[in-house]
C-alpha cells in the first residue's frame, strides 16, 4: 500500500489532478436526483464509449475501398476470430446509442432540465443528437451493401433539391460524379475521424456544463424557474437536501450501463451482425434498398408526402426542426419544470413519438411499395375463380399484366392500390373499364397495354369480385342508353 | 508600462505575429478549400460527361426495352464494380430509341422494367412510369431520366457520366421529350394528360353491348 499511494503521489505531483477529480465525484447534487431515471446521460457515454473501442477494432481488418470494403466484411463475418461478434456490438451498439440519446432527450425536455441556466447544455446536447444520427447515417455507408449504395443514391437526390447549391452539394457529397470509391473514402474520413473527434469534444463540454451547473433538480410542481433566484436556491436546495454524487446516486449508473452493456452484447449475441446484404454492384438492379432502423420513419414520410410538398418538407423540415431544438430553451427558458404542469410539452412528446412510431412501423412493411414478385409468386385464389371462360381468361390477365403487384386479392399481392376483393360493388362495369384504361388516382392507364379482348376479359372477372349475396355496382341508365327493351334487375335485390 | 495611447513592444510583436498567422492561414487555406471542393469544381462544365457505346443496334430488338450496362468514364483504381452502372434502353423503331436511367426520379431507387403491364417500377415507394418514361403514378414529380443518344456506324452511345439526380442541371438535358407515338395507339399521353380517342378504340362510343 505505501508504495502504491507513493506511485500515486509522484504522479500527482506532476499532474495535479487528484484534487479536482474528487471535488467533480464528490459534489453534492439533491438527493432526489438518485434516480433511476437519471441514468440515461451515463448510458449514452458508456455506449458511446463502447462504440469507440469496437470501431478502432473493426477498423484493425475494414478496408475502406469501394472494391475490397465489401469483402473485408465478409471476412470480419467469416473469416477473422470472434469479427462477426464485434462487427454485431458496433451494429448494434449503434442502435442502442440512437435510442438512449433520444430517451435523455425526452427525459431531460419532460423534466425541464433545458431550462435556465441550463440552455447551452440542451443545445450541445442537440448538436450531440445530430451526431449521433450522423454516425448512424455514415456508419450505414460504410457497411458497403446494396442498401449503403442506394441509400447513397437517395440522400443525393435529397442534396440535389437544395436550390441553386444543389448540384453542388451532391459531388461534394459523393466526392465526384457518382457514386464510387471517392464516396466511400469520405464517409470513412467522417466516420472515423470527423465527427467522433467532434463528438468527443462536445461530450466533454456537455459533460463540464453538468458538473459546472450542477444536475438538474427534481421538478415540482409549482417551483418556477426564474432567472435571478434560481441559482441561489438551487445551492440552497443541494446545501440543506444534497448528497456527494460519489458514492450516493453513482451506484444506479453503474448498474445501468453496465445492464445497456449487457443488452448490447446480448442482442449481438443472438440476432449477430447486420448484412452485409448483397454487392454494391449498381448493374445488380434486383435491390429493394431500405435504411436502418432509425431512418426507416424517414423512408415511410418520403412516399406519403404529396409530390408537391416533397421538397420544401425535405429542405425546410430539417432546417425548422433543428432552429426549434436550437431555440427551445430561449422559448421556454423560464417557468414550470414540471411535466405535471406542461401539458402540451407532454403531448407533442407524445405526438411526435406516436407520429414516428407509425411511420416506422408502416416502412416495417412499406404497403406504399408494389409487390414485384406477386404477379409470379401468388397465384390468384381459388375462390374467385370460377365462371365462364371469359371471365377465368379475366382471371389470366389480371395475373400476366401484373395487377397483383399492387392490388391483392385473398389478402395476397401488393397494398400499393385498394385490395379488390369485391371492387365489382364498388364500381360499375363502365367504372371498370375507365379506370383500366385511363388509370387514374394513382393507378397508371393501361390502355396501350391491353387489347380490346384483354380489357374485355379483365373486366368481367373484375366484376365477379363482390361478396356473395350482394350484387355488383350498376348504372342504372345503362340499359335504357345501350338500347336494351328491358333494364336487367339484379336479381338478389328484392 | 503602457498607458492608453501608446503600444507596447511586446504588443505590437503579439498582433503582428497574430496577423502573421492569419496570413499564413489563408494562403493555406486556398490549397485546402480547392482541394475539398476538387469534386465539385470539376464537374462545373459537364466536364465528368461523355459518350459511351452501349452495345450494337442489333442489341436492341425493335419495340423491347432491355437493360444494358456501361462503365462510368471516371474511373479510379479503387471503384470496384461501383462505376458499372445500368441503363434501360428501348428501341422505339430503327434508329429511334430511348435510354433510360436506371434511377428513380424521385429518390434514385432502381426501377425495373415489367414488359407484361409495359410499366417501370420502383421498390422503393411505388413510382411507376409508362414504356416511354413518362410519369405513370407515385411520388415521382417528372418522368425517367433520359440520357442522350446517338447511333453512329451500327453503335447506340449515351452522353453519361454523372449520376441522375433531380436537381442536377444534367437532368433538363436528361429530359427531352418523348418521340412521337405510333399512329395507331389506343391512348395517348402528351405532358401527363391522357387522351382516348374514339376512332381507334373499340370500348369507346359503341352503342352496342360487349360484355
Amino acid at each position: 500500500m505505501g508504495l502504491i499511494s507513493q506511485i500515486g503521489q509522484w504522479f500527482d505531483q506532476r499532474l495535479q489532478l487528484a484534487a479536482p477529480v474528487r471535488e467533480a465525484a464528490e459534489h453534492p447534487v439533491p438527493r432526489n436526483t438518485a434516480s433511476w431515471f437519471y441514468v440515461f446521460g451515463s448510458a449514452a457515454l458508456t455506449v458511446f464509449l463502447l462504440q469507440l473501442v469496437t470501431g478502432i477494432m473493426l477498423a484493425l481488418i475494414y478496408v475502406p475501398s469501394a472494391g475490397e470494403a465489401w469483402n473485408s466484411l465478409q471476412a470480419l463475418n467469416h473469416d477473422v476470430t470472434l469479427g462477426w461478434f464485434i462487427r454485431a456490438i458496433h451494429g448494434w451498439g449503434s442502435n442502442f446509442m440512437v435510442a438512449i440519446v433520444l430517451i435523455h432527450m425526452v427525459q431531460v425536455f419532460l423534466f425541464g432540465a433545458h431550462k435556465f441556466p441550463r440552455e447551452l447544455t440542451w443545445i450541445v446536447g442537440v448538436f450531440l443528437l445530430l451526431m449521433t444520427l450522423g454516425m448512424a447515417f455514415s456508419g450505414q455507408v460504410l457497411r458497403f451493401d446494396q442498401d449503403a449504395y442506394w441509400g447513397l443514391g437517395i440522400g443525393a437526390s435529397i442534396a440535389s433539391r437544395v436550390p441553386i447549391i444543389g448540384p453542388a452539394a451532391v459531388k461534394l457529397m459523393l466526392g465526384g460524379p457518382i457514386i464510387a470509391g471517392a464516396t466511400l473514402s469520405r464517409f470513412f474520413a467522417l466516420h472515423v475521424f470527423v465527427i467522433p473527434g467532434m463528438l468527443i469534444g462536445f461530450v466533454c463540454l456537455h459533460v463540464l456544463m453538468v458538473l459546472k451547473l450542477g444536475i438538474n433538480e427534481w421538478p415540482m410542481p409549482g417551483r418556477l424557474v426564474k432567472k435571478n433566484t434560481y441559482v441561489t436556491e438551487y445551492h440552497e436546495l443541494t446545501k440543506r437536501d444534497g448528497a456527494p454524487f460519489f458514492p450516493y446516486a453513482v451506484w444506479k449508473d453503474l448498474f445501468f450501463a453496465a445492464f445497456i452493456l449487457l443488452a448490447v452484447a446480448a442482442c449481438a449475441l443472438y440476432f449477430g451482425p447486420f448484412g452485409p446484404t448483397g454487392r454494391p454492384d449498381p448493374t445488380i438492379i434486383q435491390a429493394v434498398p431500405k435504411p436502418d432502423y432509425f431512418f426507416l420513419w424517414l423512408y415511410g414520410l418520403l412516399s406519403y408526402l404529396p409530390p408537391s410538398m416533397e421538397t420544401p418538407a425535405l429542405l425546410i423540415g430539417p432546417v425548422v426542426v433543428i432552429a426549434f431544438l436550437v431555440l427551445l430553451p430561449f422559448l421556454s427558458g423560464e417557468g414550470e419544470k414540471s411535466w405535471r404542469r406542461r401539458p402540451i410539452a407532454v403531448l407533442t412528446v407524445l405526438l411526435i413519438a406516436i407520429t414516428l412510431g407509425t411511420l416506422t412501423h408502416l416502412a416495417g412493411y412499406t404497403p406504399w411499395s408494389p409487390h414485384m414478385n406477386a404477379w409470379s409468386g401468388d397465384p390468384v385464389p381459388d375462390q374467385f375463380v370460377h365462371g365462364t371462360a371469359l371471365e377465368r381468361q379475366g382471371a389470366l390477365v389480371f395475373q400476366a399484366k401484373q395487377c397483383r403487384n399492387c392490388h391483392s386479392l385473398g389478402n395476397l399481392g401488393g397494398q400499393r392500390g385498394p385490395a379488390l376483393d369485391s371492387v365489382a360493388v364498388r364500381l360499375t362495369q363502365d367504372q371498370l373499364i375507365r379506370q383500366v384504361i385511363q388509370g387514374g388516382g394513382n393507378m397508371p392507364a393501361y390502355g396501350k397495354n391491353l387489347s380490346p379482348a384483354e380489357t374485355t376479359a379483365l373486366v368481367a372477372f373484375l366484376e365477379t369480385l363482390h361478396p356473395r349475396g350482394q350484387t355488383p355496382a350498376r348504372d342504372a341508365a345503362r340499359n335504357i342508353v345501350l338500347g336494351d327493351e328491358q333494364p336487367k334487375r339484379p336479381s338478389a335485390q328484392p | 508600462m503602457s498607458n492608453d495611447n501608446t503600444i507596447s513592444r511586446r504588443g505590437l510583436l503579439t498582433k503582428i505575429g497574430i496577423l502573421f498567422n492569419g496570413l499564413v492561414a489563408t494562403a493555406l487555406a486556398v490549397p485546402i478549400v480547392r482541394f475539398l471542393l476538387s469534386s465539385v469544381t470539376r464537374g462545373s462544365v459537364n466536364a465528368y460527361l461523355s459518350w459511351i457505346p452501349l452495345g450494337r443496334v442489333t442489341d436492341f430488338p425493335e419495340g423491347e426495352t432491355r437493360l444494358a450496362t456501361f462503365r462510368n468514364p471516371n474511373v479510379m483504381p479503387t471503384d470496384g464494380k461501383t462505376v458499372d452502372t445500368a441503363c434501360w434502353v428501348r428501341r422505339v423503331e430503327g434508329n429511334q430509341f430511348q435510354v433510360f436511367a436506371i434511377n428513380c426520379a424521385h429518390l434514385g431507387c432502381p426501377v425495373r422494367w415489367f414488359p407484361q403491364s409495359g410499366l417501370f417500377m420502383c421498390p422503393c415507394h411505388g413510382g411507376a412510369y409508362y414504356r416511354d418514361g413518362s410519369r405513370a403514378s407515385g411520388p415521382p414529380e417528372r418522368g425517367l431520366f433520359e440520357y442522350p443518344y446517338k447511333v453512329e456506324n451500327g453503335l447506340v452511345t449515351i452522353q453519361a457520366g454523372e449520376l441522375p439526380t433531380p436537381g442536377s442541371p444534367t437532368a433538363s438535358l436528361l429530359n427531352k421529350k418523348p418521340p412521337c407515338r405510333a399512329q395507331n395507339d389506343l391512348v395517348s399521353i402528351e405532358g401527363g394528360k391522357l387522351s382516348a380517342s374514339s376512332e381507334t378504340n373499340p370500348l369507346f362510343g359503341k352503342k352496342k353491348t360487349w360484355a
